[in-house]
């Protein structure tokens, strides 16, 4: 035991170090549920604030949705907005400050539901901002209902049987129809369930930030999630029915990127 | 031949025991403990040392940011 412990303590030095928790990410113990999404995005974008070094420069906006305290873990500025209007927000702080890099980060029931209007008039108008669109096909914050988004036969506490189309209608793919928009410029769909998709996740944001600032239209990366506690599955499960049963409705990959 | 050698060190407060990283790393180094933090989750913990390859795969994965990797290559 205190061999392996002495051969353990040579290899933990600052010389050695390959991965740490990104600065821009605050101490402040996160909210989420474990297992959470939310928390592996959050990392993801203050590894890109960092490693880009704009911490300065960012400008998030969060609405209502689990994320809505995004503000007390990413330590830039942050402005909240009213359930589904952050894209609104998002054109004027960007339009008055395009020297700034914008984002929203929002949720299913938040971008797809009651703020489809602002998500689909900023795309149109093409924006040049980036929309952080977190899919895990349910109401997250106000204990697991129906959204928009939530896919056929998936069970929620609005639907305990499972969505129902000819009671419910269509699971709305709204990426797919931002796509068609000529307003927008590169629209992608990830997820953050393993490693290699974590970083392909990081790749898709770091260009968006990029886009953003050259003056194309407007950024959108979803990122199809998981929300265990809604889905009432062990966090492991949860990225196991996703790969399962969303992946096959939401399709990952580049949509468009011009 | 150089071997490569890792060391994962776990933030056990900030961890909330939610198993991603114990499923997600390839060489089965992390379990979580019988014991708890003052949460009262049962946090991450390298239960087979000598496996780790300081890959990062439970440090990508990990929602919380709980894991500090580092990693030596040994001249053997
Ligand atoms: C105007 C308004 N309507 C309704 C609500 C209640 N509400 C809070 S969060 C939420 C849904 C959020 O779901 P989503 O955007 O998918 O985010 P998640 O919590 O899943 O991350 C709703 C309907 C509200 N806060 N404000
Ligand atoms: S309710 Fe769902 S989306 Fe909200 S923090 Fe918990 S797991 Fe995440
Ligand atoms: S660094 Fe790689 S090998 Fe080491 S514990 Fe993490 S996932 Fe396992
Ligand atoms: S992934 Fe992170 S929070 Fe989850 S058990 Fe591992 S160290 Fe803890």
């Amino acid at each position: 035991m205190s061999q392996t412990n002495s051969s353990i303590n040579e290899i933990i030095k600052p010389e050695n170090l390959v991965y740490k928790k990104p600065s821009v990410l605050n101490d402040n113990p996160m909210h989420y549920c474990p297992g959470c999404s939310h928390g592996v995005v959050h990392k993801l974008l203050a590894e890109i604030i960092g490693e880009m070094d704009i911490q300065e420069d960012v400008i998030g906006i969060a609405p209502v949705g689990c994320a809505v305290f995004a503000y007390k873990y990413l330590d830039i500025d942050f402005q909240q907005a009213a359930h589904g209007r952050a894209p609104a927000l998002a054109t004027a702080i960007k339009r008055l400050m395009p020297e700034k890099y914008v984002f929203t980060y929002q949720g299913d029931g938040d971008l797809a539901a009651i703020g489809t209007s602002e998500t689909i008039h900023a795309c149109n108008r093409g924006e040049n901002i980036v929309i952080i669109y977190i899919n895990n096909g349910i109401y997250g914050m106000t204990g697991g209902q129906m959204a928009p988004t939530t896919i056929e036969g998936m069970k929620s506490s609005t639907c305990p049987f499972g969505r129902d189309i000819s009671l419910n209608g269509y699971p709305l793919n709204i990426t797919d129809l931002l796509v068609r928009l000529e307003g927008t410029r590169y629209v992608t769909r990830q997820s953050v369930h393993t490693s290699a998709a974590v970083r392909k996740t990081k790749k898709a944001i770091q260009k968006a930030f990029v886009y953003s600032m050259e003056g194309k239209g407007t950024s959108i990366v979803e990122i199809v999630s998981t929300c265990n506690s809604g889905w009432k599955m062990t966090p492991e499960g949860a990225n196991d029915w996703m790969v399962e049963n969303m992946f096959p409705v939401y399709s990952i990959g580049d949509l468009k990127d011009i | 031949m150089a071997k490569i050698k890792g060391a994962v060190v776990v933030d056990t407060e900030r961890c909330k025991g939610c198993n991603l990283c114990v499923v997600a790393c390839p060489t089965n180094v992390l379990a979580l403990a019988t014991q708890v933090n003052s949460k009262g989750y049962n946090y991450s913990y390298m239960e087979q040392e000598n496996a780790c390859v300081g890959c990062s795969t439970c440090a990508f994965v990990c929602p919380d940011a709980c894991i500090t990797v580092y990693k030596v290559k040994l001249d053997k």
